[in-house]
């Protein structure tokens, strides 16, 4: 099935993918499109594949067999290093845990990415100042991230991804640590940034709640993507 | 939930008399709620007035005469078009799910793409009032999660039904 919201371009697209981790297959022919702009939520049961499904699409997992296309070119068949400077230049990514350097501040989380793009450390630093406003977390720049709430870390992560400019963000349960209330406020600032700055988006949830921020939802059960649940973007 | 879709969706599985139909309905689907016999008969004599249900002709036995029943294609078409049209998300639709998950196993139809039609069809609403919180007030935005904490409880037991098709399918069929 090749799942994308009709009427907009595809960026990216998994076309028939395998994955397995030795004996164990985790994707069996997995096929979804994602198109420029969308917010596509990708729920599934435990084990499902919708986190294999993701790093395939990332580049961070090479498929077994199938193909991965981003932005007109194969990315499956990229090297490892190519692989890698797509990673750091296009995509942005927001995990679980934020996967912060704890002992880092805040403010160096979110301008670790821009110096490692050889950017100017003065112009680094005052991007990731005008981030971290953005996120309400102006006055947390000098705080190291293992100081900070779960929500604030999980904003600078947010502020991390989002500060390189990427046209793709990965997000793979970024709510899953935080407490309703916490993760709201998170899903409304990446959701509401992330369309404000016309950012790709594919989350990845096991939570209906979290899913419904998104445009549109697919379902990966068995390593398949079996359902596909679209609606007009507003 | 609708007893004369569900007495109907029984026909299918096989022509019956009305004291029958009245077992396999408590047996499955009343949940310390038995359908009377006058509701039953009430709504067999509806479903044949509308084309939906056949009574045959009237039986000797023992007892008072009595009539075996069968669907029509009319009714037959109208448990397909109940079976696969999702409800519309709100509270407390359990029952109604439930019925057309067994009735939809025991007439060999698919489950699972009926569970999947209405899952979509609750994670709809519940993107609508989710993009409701976004432009409401923080009335709308509390009336929104209590919608809202309800149809995720709906999917969370619409996803482990899917999970359990196998074994309820192995079930219904036993019995």
């Amino acid at each position: 099935m090749n799942t994308s919201a009709a009427g907009h371009g595809v960026l990216l697209e998994a076309r028939d993918i395998a994955k397995s981790f030795g004996q164990t297959p985790a994707l069996r022919g997995a096929s979804v499109a994602v198109a420029q702009g969308e917010i596509l939520a990708v729920m599934g049961p435990s084990g499902s594949g919708k986190s294999t499904l993701l790093h395939c699409l990332a580049g961070i997992f090479p498929p077994d067999s199938g193909e991965v296309w981003y932005d007109g070119r194969r990315l499956d068949t990229l090297n490892e290093a190519e692989r890698t400077r797509l990673r750091r230049t296009a995509f942005g990514f927001v995990f679980q845990f934020g996967n912060l350097v704890p002992e880092l501040t805040a403010a160096d989380n979110v301008a670790l990415p821009l110096l490692l793009q050889r950017q100017h450390r003065k112009a680094a630093y005052r991007q990731a100042a005008q981030w971290l406003d953005r996120l309400d977390l102006g006055d947390k720049g000098t705080r190291r991230t293992g100081e900070l709430s779960g929500g604030e870390a999980q904003r600078v992560a947010v502020a991390r991804a989002l500060a390189l400019g990427p046209c793709l963000l990965f997000a793979d349960e970024p709510t899953g640590s935080l407490d309703s209330l916490t993760g709201e406020k998170v899903m409304k600032l990446l959701t509401g940034l992330a369309r404000e700055q016309g950012v790709t988006v594919v989350l990845v949830t096991h939570d209906a709640r979290v899913a419904a921020y998104a445009d549109r939802e697919v379902m990966v059960r068995d390593g398949v993507v079996t359902a596909d649940v679209g609606t007009v973007r507003s | 939930m609708s007893v004369a879709l569900t007495l109907l969706g029984l026909l299918e599985r096989e022509p019956s008399y009305g004291y029958d139909l009245k077992r396999a309905y408590d047996a499955y689907f009343a949940r310390g709620k038995p359908l009377s016999f006058g509701q039953v008969y009430t709504t067999l004599a509806r479903l044949a007035r509308d084309g939906k249900a056949i009574a045959g002709p009237p039986e000797h036995g023992d007892g008072p005469d009595r009539k075996r029943y069968s669907i029509t294609d009319a009714g037959m078409a109208d448990v397909d078009s109940w079976l696969a049209t999702p409800d519309e998300p709100e509270p407390h639709l359990q029952p109604v799910l439930f019925a057309k998950v067994v009735l939809a196993l025991m007439l060999s139809r698919p489950a699972d793409s009926y569970l999947d039609a209405q899952r979509a069809a609750h994670i709809r609403r519940m993107r609508e009032l989710t993009r409701l919180k976004d432009a409401g007030s923080l009335v709308d935005t509390i009336l929104a999660d209590y919608g809202l904490f309800h149809l995720e409880a709906d999917l969370r037991w619409i996803d482990l039904t899917a999970a359990r098709l196998s074994e309820l399918r192995e079930m219904v069929q036993e019995l």
